[in-house]
C-alpha cells in the first residue's frame, strides 16, 4: 500500500511509485517479492524514516525496519518474536552509517559491513563493555561472567500496546505473513495476551499454492491451531521434521551464502507459525539450535553436503534430546515405583505415559488413576493408551481430586517447560493437583527433559500464558447450553487458560536426563549446558 | 368417615413428598433447591400435627419421628428433611414445657450439674395431655416457616458488611444462596465475580448468566483453573448443602480444592448457609456416585475395563473456612456446635 508507506502524505508521481505499485500488486497476488522489489520498498521506507528523523530528531529506540533493512546474520533470534534477544545497536549504528551510502554496489556493502561487525566484536570483547551485549554471543566468549543483559519483551504478552502490535503487523507484512486478528470478549487481567478462535486459522487467508510459505508449513500451522499436534514434544518433533523438508526443497540463490539465507528464509516460517499458535518453550530451544547449526556451516561448504549436514543434525538432535532422554528418565523413574503404587498422573504426557508402560513391561505391579480436565478432556487418550497396554486404569475428572487422593500413593507430572526460577510450567491444573497432593502428603515426581529448560522467570500464570479458544467451555447439558450466547451478554466472560505454574515447594523431584534434581537446580542445568555449548 | 379419609389423603400426600425426594436425588425430575425441601417439609410436618390421631405430646413424636425416619431413607443425602424433623420435634417439647409450666427452657440442655443432682430421671414421658397443645404447636410451626421463607433475604441483607468496591469474588457451582447475596451487592458495588464451572454437570455456567443479567462482570473459568487465578482473587463465597456438627461442610465436589487453594493463597472463605442447612451428624462417608451422565465423556470400549468416578459431595474440614453468613448473623466455624446446640435436642439426633 503506497500510501501507508508515505506517512508525510507526500505523493510524488514517478516512475519509482510505478515500481511500487508493481510491488503492492505482486505482493497482493501472494507470489514472493524478488530480492530488487524488496529492496526498493525497504530503500523507500528508510527515506521518509530518514527525512521524519531529521525533522524529530535524533530516534529513541532503533525502529525494527531499520534492523532488518540491514540483513543481520549473525543474529538470526531477534526476527523471532518469541526470543528475547537482546537489540543490536551495532547494527543500527551501521545501518545509520549504511543509509547514507546507497550508491555503493550490494555486495560491496556487505563485505564493508562483515569486515566493520568482526572488528568491533573482537575490539568489544577485549575492551569488555558492560550494558547493552547481546546475549547470544556472550556465553560463547565469556561462560564465566555476570554481565547485564537487556531483554526484549516477546511480542505475544504485549497485545495491550499498540505500538507493539503495530510492529507486529509491520514485520508480518514485510515478510507476507497473514496477521491473525483476535477473537471474543477478553477477560481483563489478560488483555496482554492474544485470545484466538479455531474457526479462523491464519492459513484462511493465504492463497493456494502458497508460495511464500512452503507449504508444509502451512500444513503444520494447521495442524497447530486445530490442536490435531499438540503436546510439548509431539510439537517440537513435527516442527523439526518439517525444517529438515524445507532444508530439503531449499536452494541457494546466486550470489547468497546458504548459511544466512536459509536464515532468514525460516523467519517468516517461523512467525506464521506463531501465529498458528504462540511458540512452546521446547520449539523455541530447537529453533535456536537449528539457527545455530546454520550460521555455523563454512562458507565454502558445498549446497548438498551442507543440507544433508543439517538434516543429520537435526535428526541427532531428535534421537538424543527426546527419544534417548525419555529411556534415560524412564530408566530413573522405573526404580521410583514400586509393587503395589497407586499412580495418579494428569493429562495425557507422552513422557509420563511412555514411563508407565515401560515399568509394566518390567513386571511392576501397580495401579493407575488418571485425572481429566474440560475442556480438552487429554485423559481420554492418555487412558487408551494404557488400557491398551493392560494397565489397570481409574478415570475422574479433576473435582474428584480430594476424593480419590487418600488412596494414591505417588503423583507423575510431565512438564511443558521448566523456568529458571524452579517453577514448572505445565498443562492448567498441575498446580491444582500438587497443591493437593501435598496437603495429603503424597510426593509429586514431574518429569522432564532438558531441552524443555528455558531461562525464563515466572511467578503467577497471569503474566505470559496461552488463551485458548473461549468457545470450548460451552457445552450442552440436558439439551440446554446456558453459555451459547455469551457473546451478546455484555458483562459475561469466558477463560480458558491452557499452562499454569507450579511453585517448586510443591514438586518433591524432578527426573530429567541427566539424573534426579530438585526444582531448584533449573539454572545449574542451564549453564552447564551453555558452557558446553 | 372424614377421620379416615382425613388419614387416606395424609398417607397419601407423604407418600407423594416421599417419591418427589427419591426422584430428585436420582437426577430424574428437576432439582429442587434446600430452601423448597425443607419448606415442603415443615409444611407438611404441620399437616401431621392437625390431622394425625394423637392424644399426647410423646404419640405425636412418636408419629413424627417414624414419619421422619421414612423421609430420611428415602433419600439420605438431602438433609434438610431430617433437621426440619428434628426442629419440630424441638418445638413440641418446649411447647411441652411450656403448657406444664415449667420455665426452665435450660432444662434441655446436658449438663454436669444435672446429670449429678437430677439422680431419677428428670424428664417425664410427654404423656400429660394439654388442650391447647396441638395450637401451639402448629402455630409454632407456622413461625418456623416464615423464618424458613425470609431467610435468603436475611442473608443477602448481610452482602453489603461483607463486599466492597472492585472485589474480585470467586464462587463454584450454583448455589441460590449466593446468587441472591451477590446480586444484592451489585446493587450498590461494583466487583468482578469468577465463577468456577464444577463439572461434569457444569452447573456454574447457569450461575454466570443469571449473575451476568444483572450487570455483574462475571468470568467462567474450568476447575483446572482455580489454583492458577486464585491469587488475584480477594474473597471466595460459596453455598454448601450441609453444615456438619464440627463446622465442616458437605459442598458440592471441587470444593475441597477451592478451599486448600484459598488456604494456600490467605484468602477468606465465606460460606452463606441459611440455619435449616445445620445438620448434628459428623462427617459421613455417605457419598453419591453418579455414574450414569458421566459416561458420555468416554467411549465404550475403554469404558467397560475402567473404574469411574464422579461423586457428587466434598468435605471441607472447618480450619479452611473463615465464616459463616447465616440468615442469624455471622459466626465463626468454631461456634457452629453451639448453634446446633440451641436448634436440636440432643435426643433428637438419631431420629
Amino acid at each position: 500500500n503506497i500510501t501507508d508507506s508515505d506517512p508525510d502524505g507526500r505523493l510524488t508521481v514517478t516512475d519509482k511509485d510505478v515500481k511500487l505499485q508493481e510491488i503492492a500488486l505482486a505482493k497482493n497476488e501472494g507470489k514472493e517479492l524478488t530480492k530488487e522489489e524488496k529492496q526498493r520498498l525497504r530503500k523507500e521506507k528508510k527515506q521518509h524514516k530518514k527525512n521524519k528523523k531529521d525533522d524529530k530528531g535524533p530516534p529513541e529506540k532503533e525502529k525494527e525496519k531499520e534492523k532488518a533493512s540491514v540483513p543481520a546474520p549473525s543474529k538470526p533470534a531477534t526476527q523471532s518474536p518469541a526470543h528475547k534477544a537482546a537489540p543490536a545497536p551495532v547494527h543500527a549504528s551501521e545501518s545509520a552509517a549504511a543509509a547514507e551510502k546507497p550508491a555503493k554496489s550490494k555486495a560491496e556493502l556487505r563485505a564493508e559491513r562483515r569486515a566493520r561487525q568482526d572488528s568491533e566484536r573482537t575490539s568489544k570483547q577485549g575492551k569488555k563493555e558492560g550494558g547493552q551485549q547481546s546475549a547470544s554471543s556472550k556465553p560463547k566468549a565469556t561462560p564465566n561472567e555476570l554481565q547485564p543483559v537487556v531483554k526484549r519483551l516477546p511480542e505475544h504478552v504485549q497485545v495491550d500496546d499498540p505500538a507493539a502490535l503495530k510492529k507486529l503487523a509491520k514485520k508480518l507484512e514485510r515478510q507476507q505473513v497473514p496477521l491473525r486478528s483476535d477473537y471474543g470478549y477478553k477477560v481483563s487481567l489478560f488483555s496482554h495476551l492474544h485470545q484466538y478462535s479455531r474457526k479462523s486459522p491464519p492459513t484462511l487467508q493465504i492463497s493456494i499454492p502458497a508460495t511464500v510459505i512452503h507449504p508444509s508449513i502451512v500444513r503444520l500451522g494447521l495442524q497447530y491451531s486445530q490442536g490435531i499436534i499438540a503436546g510439548s514434544n509431539a510439537r517440537s518433533v513435527a516442527l523439526l521434521h518439517t525444517f529438515k523438508q524445507v532444508i530439503q526443497d531449499y536452494s541457494t540463490p546466486p550470489n547468497e551464502e546458504l548459511s544466512r539465507d536459509l536464515v532468514n528464509k525460516l523467519s517468516p516460517y517461523i512467525s506464521f507459525l506463531s501465529q498458528c499458535r504462540p511458540l512452546s518453550a521446547s520449539m523455541g530451544n530447537a529453533i535456536k539450535y537449528i539457527k545455530k547449526e546454520i550460521s555455523n556451516i563454512p562458507s565454502q561448504c558445498k549446497e548438498e553436503e551442507a543440507k544433508g549436514k543439517l538434516q543429520a543434525c537435526i535428526d541427532s538432535y531428535i534421537n538424543e534430546k527426546i527419544i534417548l532422554a525419555s529411556e534415560a528418565i524412564s530408566k530413573y523413574a522405573i526404580e521410583k515405583i514400586s509393587d503395589g503404587d497407586v499412580i495418579l498422573v494428569y493429562g495425557c504426557s507422552s513422557l509420563v505415559n511412555h514411563i508407565l508402560c515401560k515399568a509394566f513391561e518390567k513386571q511392576r505391579k501397580f495401579r493407575v488413576i488418571v485425572v481429566d480436565s474440560r475442556p480438552r478432556l487429554e485423559g481420554r487418550e492418555a487412558l487408551r493408551r494404557l488400557v491398551k497396554k493392560g494397565i489397570r486404569c481409574t478415570y475422574v475428572l479433576i473435582s474428584a481430586l480430594s476424593y480419590i487422593l487418600p488412596e494414591v500413593s505417588k503423583v507423575f507430572l510431565g512438564a511443558h517447560a521448566l523456568l529458571a526460577n524452579g517453577y514448572v510450567m505445565s498443562r492448567v491444573g498441575t498446580s491444582q493437583i500438587a497443591l493437593v497432593a501435598k496437603a495429603y502428603n503424597v510426593p509429586v515426581l514431574v518429569c522432564c527433559e532438558t531441552y524443555k529448560f528455558c531461562e525464563r522467570v515466572q511467578t503467577d500464570s497471569f503474566v505470559s500464558n496461552e488463551l485458548d479458544d473461549p468457545d470450548d467451555l460451552i457445552v450442552t447439558r440436558n439439551g440446554k447450553s446456558h453459555l451459547e450466547n455469551w457473546q451478546t451478554v455484555k458483562s459475561l466472560g469466558l477463560l480458558n487458560l491452557v499452562y499454569d505454574v507450579t511453585p517448586p515447594d510443591f514438586v518433591d523431584l524432578v527426573i530429567t536426563d541427566l539424573g534426579m534434581i530438585p526444582c531448584t537446580s533449573v539454572p545449574v542445568v542451564l549453564r552447564v549446558k551453555n558452557v558446553d555449548q | 368417615m372424614p377421620g379416615a379419609d382425613k388419614e387416606t389423603e395424609l398417607s397419601e400426600r407423604i407418600e407423594a413428598f416421599l417419591s418427589e425426594l427419591k426422584r430428585c436425588g436420582s437426577g430424574a425430575g428437576s432439582l429442587r433447591g434446600s430452601a423448597e425441601t425443607a419448606r415442603e417439609t415443615t409444611s407438611l410436618l404441620r399437616r401431621i400435627t392437625a390431622q394425625a390421631r394423637w392424644s399426647n405430646a410423646g404419640d405425636l413424636m412418636e408419629i413424627i419421628r417414624k414419619e421422619g425416619r421414612r423421609m430420611t431413607a428415602g433419600q439420605p443425602s438431602e438433609t434438610t428433611v431430617g433437621n426440619m424433623v428434628r426442629r419440630v420435634l424441638k418445638i413440641i417439647r418446649e411447647e411441652y414445657a411450656r403448657s406444664r409450666g415449667s420455665t426452665e427452657e435450660a432444662d434441655q440442655q446436658e449438663s454436669l450439674h444435672k446429670l449429678l443432682t437430677s439422680g431419677g430421671s428428670s424428664e417425664d414421658n410427654f404423656r400429660q395431655h394439654f388442650t391447647h397443645l396441638k395450637a401451639n404447636v402448629i402455630e409454632a410451626i407456622n413461625e418456623l416457616l416464615t423464618e424458613l421463607e425470609g431467610t435468603t433475604d436475611n442473608i443477602s441483607m448481610q452482602a453489603l458488611e461483607h463486599i466492597h468496591s472492585n472485589e474480585v469474588i470467586m464462587t463454584i457451582g450454583r448455589s441460590r444462596t449466593v446468587e441472591a447475596f451477590l446480586k444484592d451487592a451489585a446493587r450498590k458495588r461494583k466487583f468482578h465475580v469468577i465463577v468456577a464451572e464444577c463439572a461434569p454437570f457444569c452447573q456454574g455456567h447457569e450461575m454466570a448468566t443469571s449473575l451476568s443479567k444483572e450487570d455483574i462482570e462475571t468470568t467462567v473459568i474450568p476447575d483446572a483453573a482455580i489454583f492458577a487465578v486464585m491469587s488475584r482473587v480477594n474473597k471466595v463465597i460459596i453455598g454448601t448443602q450441609t453444615v456438619l456438627a464440627n463446622g465442616g461442610l458437605r459442598a458440592v465436589n471441587g470444593t475441597h480444592t477451592l478451599a486448600l487453594a484459598a488456604k494456600h493463597h490467605s484468602t477468606p472463605l465465606i460460606v452463606c448457609a441459611p440455619m435449616f442447612k445445620l445438620s448434628p451428624q459428623w462427617d459421613s462417608a455417605l457419598q453419591e456416585l453418579v455414574l450414569r451422565s458421566f459416561c458420555f465423556l468416554l467411549p465404550g470400549e475403554i469404558l467397560s475395563k475402567v473404574n469411574a468416578h464422579c461423586p457428587v459431595f466434598d468435605y471441607v474440614p472447618p480450619e479452611l473456612i473463615t465464616l459463616f453468613i447465616s440468615n442469624i448473623g455471622g459466626n465463626a466455624p468454631s461456634y457452629i456446635y453451639r448453634l446446633m446446640s440451641e436448634l436440636y435436642h440432643p435426643e433428637d439426633h438419631e431420629l
